[in-house]
């Protein structure tokens, strides 16, 4: 695409790759990797389980080293640091002994930033995103979605360019879940982050996306990246559009590919 | 007996009436219900009890059902307590056996946590120090007592250091038990924003460990007065213990019985501080 070769790479994983010693031998989670991601884009990962997606955000947020190759953010190599981007796991992991607020401020603290200002930061924002009225609040008295939004938001309140989700949504039940990626839309139109999402969900992934990149199994690799040139804001009847339908038929056929694939290995 | 016919059709299905097996007339029970009492007849049942205990081991030394001089009774026991507060040195004796229980408790409960907190550090520090602490515990700390004494003096050194030892352990072990349920995802979130490992443990580690550290409260009171009443039993000028000991050599058994009753008295009113405080604890923690 013209705009993306336009745009500015934000990550770029150099032939990334990740192999485990086990005691039944090594075990390669990834071969190696080559992923640009441009500056403010909203790109998917999707694939089968143990198709590296975890893997490759672990080694992003600098939580594991590669066994190969390098990841450069701005342009500068960042394997194996961390604190540069802003990691959201599948679990909320708030800190039942804080308070909401005390809880989104979390990475600004641990920045060093003080905490009066860390929170008269934050405290406009929880009112502006859903949270008002919860600020004092501890996170075991609040819904599941109230608690993946205060997770979402301290994710995005540490000061980072680029944000990885690793399936935010993926225990939430289907109406909170679609008001959430809602959400999450307009939080991204209104922090300017780059946005890396991993979902089970073919459906998801393209309309909340940019870019869809495919992924498949044993080992962990990229089998396609297909761009997704649906005009925003989108509608929730996108879904519905012969473009959609067409981009998700390609999707599933490329993870069923995969699937089998694996198994034919597997034999 | 039209219900019948229709179910003729699905035959292979169902079973013909004949054929299925007849239920025996079965009694059902009753779900099972208590009703409870009300709170005045529970409080004058608990006190009739004890009253008539009471009276009944006085009436039984009176009588002469018991020896009187080896069980001693009541009245004597009453008048001996009265002795060993207005004559006796019941103050004094209390306040070192408190004395060495509180120090006992607060040096072996923040000493254990701190041990076990500090498991965190290091995971091959953990694996090398391990089974020293397993040997620790196992070991009859008790049997140590005489030579603590030795060691620490009949003063209040010895007291505090059976107390001591005698909580440590258990603060240890449990704190330690703290710092394996983290979840190792949390400190991958705090590593992820960029944490030291001093943020960690100080915003993380300790704050979801105190659980832990509070629950051993409760326990460590009540070992760290049986080991302050072991060390005087062994050698003290003061002290509860040694009021017992010194009672029952000389045949004191009312002595002996008053000296008991004050101990108790005492373990309850800082059982109950314990409870009171943990409470606090709790509720500035929010868990």
């Amino acid at each position: 695409m013209i705009e993306a070769m336009a745009s500015v790479t934000k990550v770029h994983l150099d032939n990334v790759s990740m192999t485990f010693d086990t005691p039944a031998g090594a075990f390669r989670a990834l071969a190696p990797v080559t992923l640009s991601i441009a500056q403010g884009r909203f790109v998917s990962l999707i694939g089968p389980s143990g198709c590296g997606k975890s893997t490759i955000f672990n080694i992003v947020a600098g939580l594991l080293q590669p066994t190969g190759g390098r990841v450069l953010i701005d342009g500068a190599d960042a394997t194996g640091t961390i604190g540069r981007v802003g990691y959201m796991l599948q679990k909320d992991l708030l800190l039942p002994w804080r308070t909401v607020l005390d809880n989104v401020i979390l990475g600004m603290e641990v920045q060093g930033l003080p905490l009066r200002e860390a929170r008269s930061r934050a405290e406009p924002l929880l009112r502006r995103y859903g949270l008002a009225g919860f600020e004092h609040a501890y996170p075991n008295s609040l819904s599941g979605g109230m608690r993946q939004r205060a997770a979402l938001l301290r994710t995005l309140l540490f000061d980072t360019d680029v944000v990885l989700l690793d399936e935010p949504f993926g225990a939430l039940d289907a109406q909170t879940k679609s008001h959430m990626q809602e959400w999450l839309l307009q939080l991204w139109g209104d922090f300017g982050k780059t946005v890396v999402f991993v979902t089970h969900d073919v459906e998801e992934a393209i309309y909340l996306s940019d870019e869809v990149h495919v992924m498949a199994t044993r080992p962990g690799r990229l089998v396609e990246s297909i761009p997704v040139p649906i005009a925003r804001p989108r509608q929730r009847s996108v879904t519905l559009t012969r473009e959609f339908i067409d981009i998700k038929e390609r999707c599933m056929q490329l993870l069923s590919d995969a699937h089998s694939a694996a198994l034919d290995e597997a034999a | 007996m039209t219900a019948q016919d229709t179910s003729h059709t699905g035959a292979a299905l169902r079973l013909s009436p004949a054929a299925q097996p007849v239920r025996a007339a079965k009694k059902f029970r009753r779900l099972p219900t208590q009703r409870d009492w009300p709170v005045w007849l529970i409080v004058t049942i608990q006190i009739g009890i004890l009253v008539g205990a009471i009276a009944l081991w006085q009436a039984a030394a009176d009588f002469g059902w018991i020896d009187g001089f080896f069980w001693s009774k009541p009245s004597a026991v009453y008048a001996t307590l009265i002795k060993f507060f207005t004559e006796g040195d019941a103050w004094t004796d209390i306040g070192y056996t408190f004395r060495s229980t509180i120090f006992g408790f607060v040096l072996g409960t923040t000493a254990g946590s701190l041990l076990g907190l500090s498991f965190w550090w290091s995971r091959n520090y953990a694996a090398v120090v391990q089974p020293y602490v397993i040997c620790f515990e196992s070991l009859p700390k008790l049997a140590l007592a005489p030579l603590v004494i030795l060691v620490f003096g009949m003063g209040l050194a010895s007291k505090v250091a059976i107390a001591t030892a005698l909580t440590i352990v258990v603060s240890t072990l449990t704190t330690y038990a703290g710092v394996k349920a983290l979840d190792p995802d949390q400190e991958r979130l705090f590593y992820s924003l960029g944490a030291s490992r001093l943020q960690v443990f100080r915003k993380l580690v300790v704050p979801f460990c105190l659980p832990w550290v509070i629950s051993v409260l409760r326990v460590n009171i009540g070992l760290a007065l049986t080991g302050a009443i072991v060390g005087e039993f062994i050698a003290a000028q003061h002290g509860l213990g040694r009021a017992i000991l010194y009672a029952g050599s000389t045949y004191d058994i009312a002595l002996v019985w008053v000296a008991v009753l004050v101990l108790s008295m005492l373990a309850i009113v800082m059982y109950v501080a314990v409870s009171w405080l943990e409470r606090i604890l709790r509720k500035g923690i929010r868990q």
